[in-house]
This record gives C-alpha cells, sequence and structure tokens, in this order.
C-alpha cells in the first residue's frame, strides 16, 4: 500500500486523458498538486479507474481539474463519486484570513484601545469600590449577613497560609539589607549605624511593601482566578438568581479578610526582617543581641510604627479590590481567566508602590519623619 | 453482518480505576472496520475514560487495548505517532486551539504530520473542510471564541476530519447541537462513513442519533460493557437499564420516528 499517487498524460481522440494510478491520499499528494498545475491542457478527461485509494483530498484535487479546466471525470468508482460530490458541495468561498490591517493603524489601534481600556478600568474600580461600599453597609445594617465562615476561610488563606513564605522572604530580605548596608557603611568607620538602616526600612517601608507584594501574588492572584472560573461557570449568576449578592457573599470576605490581615502579617515581616538583620550583626559584626535590641528601641521611633500599620490596610484594600475586580470582570474563555489574574498581580503591586510614595511624601509633610 | 470482519479497536479485560473507585473492570469491546458503534451508558458509567483509554489519554490499571491491530498501552509517544494519524477525536467541548483561527486549528494535523504541504493547498483543504462540517463561510477566520458551542463542535469536527482519518472517536457529539443541526450532523457522519469507510467510534446520549446511524451500540453498565447489538438485538435483551433506556419515553419517541423515517423511504 505504499503506492504513490502518480498520473500518466496521453492524447486520446483529440482529449489529454490524465489517467491517475496508486493512492491518491493526503499521505501522497504533495508533489501531485504541484504538477497538477503545470498541466496547460484543455479538454482534460480524469481516469480514475487504477486508483486504489482515495481520500478527500484527492477527491479535491480531481474536483479542482473538474471545475478549473471542465475536466470529464472517467472510471470512478461509487463512492469515489460520492465522495467528489460531497467535496464539490463543500466548495465554497470560504473566508480563511483575518482581514488585514495596515501596522500604523494597528499600533494607533491598539494604543487608543489600550487607553480606553485603563480608563475603564480606573471607572470600574471606583465603582466596584462604591458598590463594596454599599455591600458593607447592608452587612452592617443586617448583621446576621456577615459570613464568618467563609472570612475565616480566608483569613486562613490569606494569613495563616502565608505565614511561612512571607517569613521566610522577610528574614532574607533583612539579612540582604544588613550586609549590603554594612559594606557602605564600613567605609565610614559607621558600621553601628546598620542597625538603624534594619530597623527603621523594616519597620516603616519593607516589611509592609514586601507582604503586600507577596499577597498580591497569591492571593490577589487567587482571588481573580477564583472568581474568574465561577463567574465562567455561571456561579455567580446562579448566586444572583438565588438572591445572594456576588458582593456579599464572595468579595467582602475576601476584602475584609484581606484588610484585616495586612497589617499583622505587615508586622510580623518587619519583626522577622529585624530578626535576620540581627543575626547577620551578630554574626558578623559581633554586636550581640541584646546591643542590637536596645539600639532598635532608641533609634526606630514609634511614628514608624503608625506608618506600616495605616498603610498596610490600604493596601490590602487595594489589593483585594483589584483581584477581585478582575476577577468579576472575566466574561468568555478560560484564555480570559488567566489575563485577569495577570492584571489583577500587575493592577495590585503596581498601585500599591504608587500609593506608597504618596504616604511617604505625606507622612514627611506632617512631620513624620 | 455474518462475515468475519476485521477489528480496528481491540479492548480486552480493561481495569481503570481512579484512587479506590473502579470505573471499568474487565471490560470487552470489540469495533469492527466500516461501522458506527454507538456507546450509551448513565452518567458516571464511564464512557469518555473509554475513549480517553483507547486513544491513550487515560493509563489503564490492567487489560489489554488494541487499534489497527497494534498494542496502545505503554508505546512511547514516537511508536504511537503512526497509529494517532490515523484516526480524528473530537471531545465533548470541541478542544479548540484558542490561540488559532478556525481554518488555523484545521491545518494544525495537516502540518504536524504531513509538513511541506503547499500552503494554498492547506488553505483550500481548510475551506473545504470547514464548509463540509456545515460551518458558515465566514468561520474559517474566526477565534474559536468568537463561535458558539454548536459552531465550536463542528469547527471540532473539521479538525477530527482533518487528516481523513480511518477512524473517528466522537464524544457527545451532537449534544449541544439543535435539533436540526445534530440530524444534519448525523447525516454528515454516515456519508462520510460511505464514502471513506470511515469506522466511528461514538458516544452519545442521543437516542436519534443512535436509531439513525449506529450499526451497533454497546452499553456500559455495572463497570463493563454489558451488551453489544443492533438496537433491536438489545431490546431483546432482559436488562433493566437497556429496557429502561430504549422503552422510556424518549426511547419510544426516537423508534417511532425511525420506523416512519424508514415507512417513508
Amino acid at each position: 500500500m505504499t503506492v504513490t499517487a502518480d498520473f500518466s498524460r496521453n492524447v486520446e481522440e483529440g482529449h489529454c486523458v490524465l489517467r491517475f494510478s496508486g493512492n491518491l491520499t493526503l499521505l501522497r499528494v504533495r508533489k501531485l498538486a504541484e504538477q497538477l498545475k503545470e498541466i496547460d491542457a484543455d479538454q482534460l478527461v480524469v481516469d480514475l479507474s487504477a486508483v486504489e485509494r482515495m481520500d478527500t483530498v484527492g477527491a479535491w484535487l480531481v474536483h479542482k481539474l473538474a471545475r478549473d479546466r471542465g475536466a470529464s471525470i472517467v472510471g470512478a468508482t461509487e463512492e469515489q463519486q460520492v465522495l467528489i460530490a460531497h467535496v464539490a458541495k463543500a466548495d465554497q468561498p470560504v473566508k480563511i484570513k483575518r482581514d488585514y490591517e495596515r501596522p500604523l493603524m494597528r499600533v494607533v489601534g491598539e494604543v487608543g484601545a489600550s487607553a480606553q481600556t485603563a480608563g475603564r478600568t480606573l471607572y470600574g474600580l471606583l465603582g466596584f469600590f462604591g458598590s463594596l461600599l454599599i455591600s458593607t453597609g447592608n452587612i452592617i445594617r443586617h448583621p446576621r449577613r456577615f459570613r464568618l465562615n467563609a472570612i475565616a476561610q480566608q483569613f486562613e488563606v490569606v494569613g495563616v497560609r502565608a505565614l511561612f513564605i512571607v517569613g521566610l522572604m522577610s528574614f532574607l530580605v533583612g539579612i540582604v539589607i544588613a550586609q549590603q548596608g554594612a559594606v557602605q557603611l564600613r567605609q565610614f568607620g559607621a558600621e553601628i549605624y546598620t542597625i538603624n538602616l534594619i530597623g527603621r526600612s523594616s519597620v516603616k517601608e519593607l516589611g509592609v511593601l514586601m507582604t503586600a507584594i507577596m499577597v498580591a501574588g497569591r492571593s490577589g492572584s487567587a482571588f481573580a482566578a477564583q472568581l474568574g472560573s465561577m463567574k465562567l461557570s455561571e456561579e455567580v449568576d446562579a448566586m444572583r438568581t438565588i438572591g445572594v449578592s456576588p458582593m456579599e457573599a464572595l468579595v467582602f470576605p475576601r476584602v475584609f479578610a484581606t484588610v484585616l490581615l495586612m497589617p499583622l502579617l505587615g508586622f510580623y515581616a518587619a519583626v522577622l526582617s529585624i530578626i535576620g538583620g540581627g543575626i547577620f550583626c551578630w554574626i558578623s559584626l559581633d554586636i550581640p543581641p541584646v546591643t542590637f535590641v536596645q539600639r532598635i528601641r532608641e533609634v526606630v521611633p514609634m511614628t514608624d510604627l503608625w506608618q506600616a500599620m495605616i498603610k498596610a490596610p490600604v493596601f490590602g484594600m487595594i489589593i483585594a479590590m483589584a483581584g477581585c475586580f478582575q476577577g468579576m470582570q472575566v466574561e468568555g474563555n478560560a484564555e480570559e481567566v488567566g489575563l485577569r489574574t495577570t492584571a489583577a498581580v500587575v493592577q495590585g503591586i503596581f498601585l500599591v508602590i504608587v500609593l506608597d510614595a504618596f504616604f511617604a511624601v505625606f507622612f514627611t509633610e506632617i512631620g513624620w519623619l | 453482518m455474518t462475515a468475519p470482519r476485521e477489528t480496528v479497536i481491540e479492548v480486552s479485560a480493561l481495569k481503570n480505576m481512579f484512587g479506590h473507585q473502579v470505573v471499568h473492570d474487565d471490560l470487552n469491546l470489540d469495533v469492527c472496520k466500516g461501522e458506527i458503534l454507538g456507546v450509551v451508558g448513565g452518567s458516571g458509567t464511564g464512557k469518555s475514560v473509554l475513549m480517553r483509554s483507547i486513544i491513550g489519554l487515560q493509563r489503564p490499571a490492567a487489560g489489554a487495548i488494541r487499534v489497527f491491530g497494534e498494542p496502545m498501552i505503554g508505546r512511547d509517544e514516537e511508536e504511537a505517532k503512526h497509529v494517532r494519524r490515523r484516526w480524528g477525536v473530537l471531545f465533548q467541548g470541541g478542544a479548540l486551539f484558542s490561540t488559532l483561527t478556525v481554518a488555523e486549528n484545521i491545518q494544525v494535523p495537516i502540518k504536524e504530520f504531513y509538513p511541506g504541504l503547499d500552503q494554498e493547498l492547506l488553505d483550500e483543504i481548510a475551506a473545504y473542510k470547514t464548509a463540509m462540517s456545515g460551518l458558515s463561510t465566514d468561520a474559517g477566520a474566526k477565534f474559536p471564541s468568537e463561535l458558539s458551542g454548536g459552531m465550536r463542535k463542528r469547527a471540532g469536527i473539521a479538525r477530527a476530519l482533518a487528516l481523513d482519518p480511518e477512524l473517528l472517536f466522537l464524544d457527545e457529539p451532537t449534544a449541544g447541537l439543535d435539533p436540526i443541526g445534530a440530524a444534519a450532523f448525523d447525516q454528515l457522519i454516515s456519508e462520510l462513513r460511505d464514502a471513506l469507510g470511515l469506522t466511528v467510534f461514538l458516544i452519545t446520549h442521543d437516542l436519534d442519533t443512535l436509531y439513525a446511524i449506529c450499526d451497533r451500540v454497546a452499553v456500559l453498565a455495572d463497570r463493563k460493557v454489558v451488551a453489544v447489538g443492533t438496537i433491536p438485538e438489545l431490546l431483546a435483551l432482559d436488562h433493566e437499564w437497556i429496557q429502561e433506556y430504549f422503552k422510556g419515553p424518549r426511547g419510544r419517541a426516537a423508534a417511532s420516528i425511525a420506523e416512519r423515517e424508514e415507512a417513508s423511504a
């Protein structure tokens, strides 16, 4: 059955007869299609009597000869005739390629579209925040609707399960700051100020910021993916028709849990970062832990901690809102879930860092140096 | 059908389990060349699992599966490739590649197995396959997300037929199609079978499809194939589920339609 499809050309009684042989199948027709194009004779007759097997591709080639050259077909078995008729019926002007767009137009169009998307996202986020506030108001007025179980579950997912990774990361960041700081400060003989560096940067900035980034990566993305797939499987719609508000049942517990846990996680991260730095100081700079702790208490003002504790819930709010908002925007297909999840993380982290800059300026202005 | 016919799929003593849950136990099934075999069974009896086992997506716990006479279990990917090229599979949801247009989806298997084909011929093939599957003429350039569920299914069929396979696996092809579309699809399958000598392994819940095009029907129950045969043969059996299935209100309706069609033919 390894017969290559082939054909012979003879001129008989004024007709050009193409006699096909072998298997006229996809496996064998690669060359044939090109050879057939080169034939320029008119009044073709296609003889299929020597063909062993034919599939739709073979039938298509024969049909094309009949269509473009007016070839008549002889020697086809009944099955082959059915096949050719099938293919002929399917010969319709089907659009295969997407419409061509000029590159310049496409770039301009894409810029416009993404500007529109950005505006719409911001607007949507504002609306989302509004409806979250309304839901919160509803829950306050009807405390029975406060879903303790759902919130406790989110506490576990967002907080407890994150303890290990947030702790480890902060610990390592503490060591890195101490090590890099010590190298620089040694040049001025001011190694002792490494402690100031560790204490103030951990408490004021890094603890909360690194935690926010980790929470955005862990939980913000999870929120978007969960709500997105629930949206896809019409769970959210089902909820609505039953009379349960998705805002209250799905979004509120997640946002609430994140807002509440961010300060705790941020504080925990700051403490572990200080511990990391302290261990480095002890081992590498011979500063005993007692001295280290004493110095930390002296150099880190209480306002640093207040700053962190004010920023943390706001960051938590932004991350959880970005995640839930993007999740609720999912429509259409599974691919969208992935895109929205990415968007949730990117937006969450971006907004957190922008706001952190605002906070830094603000706190400096009010004298919390 | 008295003469011994070439078997295309041979499943013997198949056992499948998920954890402790046994889905199939000592399951045997033969599919003959050129027939359309309908596979029916209640929800959760492992119809799709059986199909996935045969096409090598699910590794059975025990048993042997031969397709075109070649053992399928434990084959490495390269060796299995020349068998894979001889079959086409339609998954329940169509399983189209979401980043490619319908036409590109159809061309994927062709390009994979027959590299170096002329792009013009590829486009022509995609065009007539698109039309053949009953898709509208502008569907070729669309992405799967732009199609309705039924259209996605048709595009999936077009891709399954891309290589002109000898064996076609269809997982609930008419589910989600409107009755007109489902009937047209039944007709398409039986015509293609006649024209191409296709063997079709068809999982379905659609009684109309069973009556209209299936040569034999295999019934999955109690973790095995409890019966295989033509519908009259199955009706003669004294099995509770089979009786309920074919003699229930829907079964009777489908049977009477099939009778009427036969009478008018």
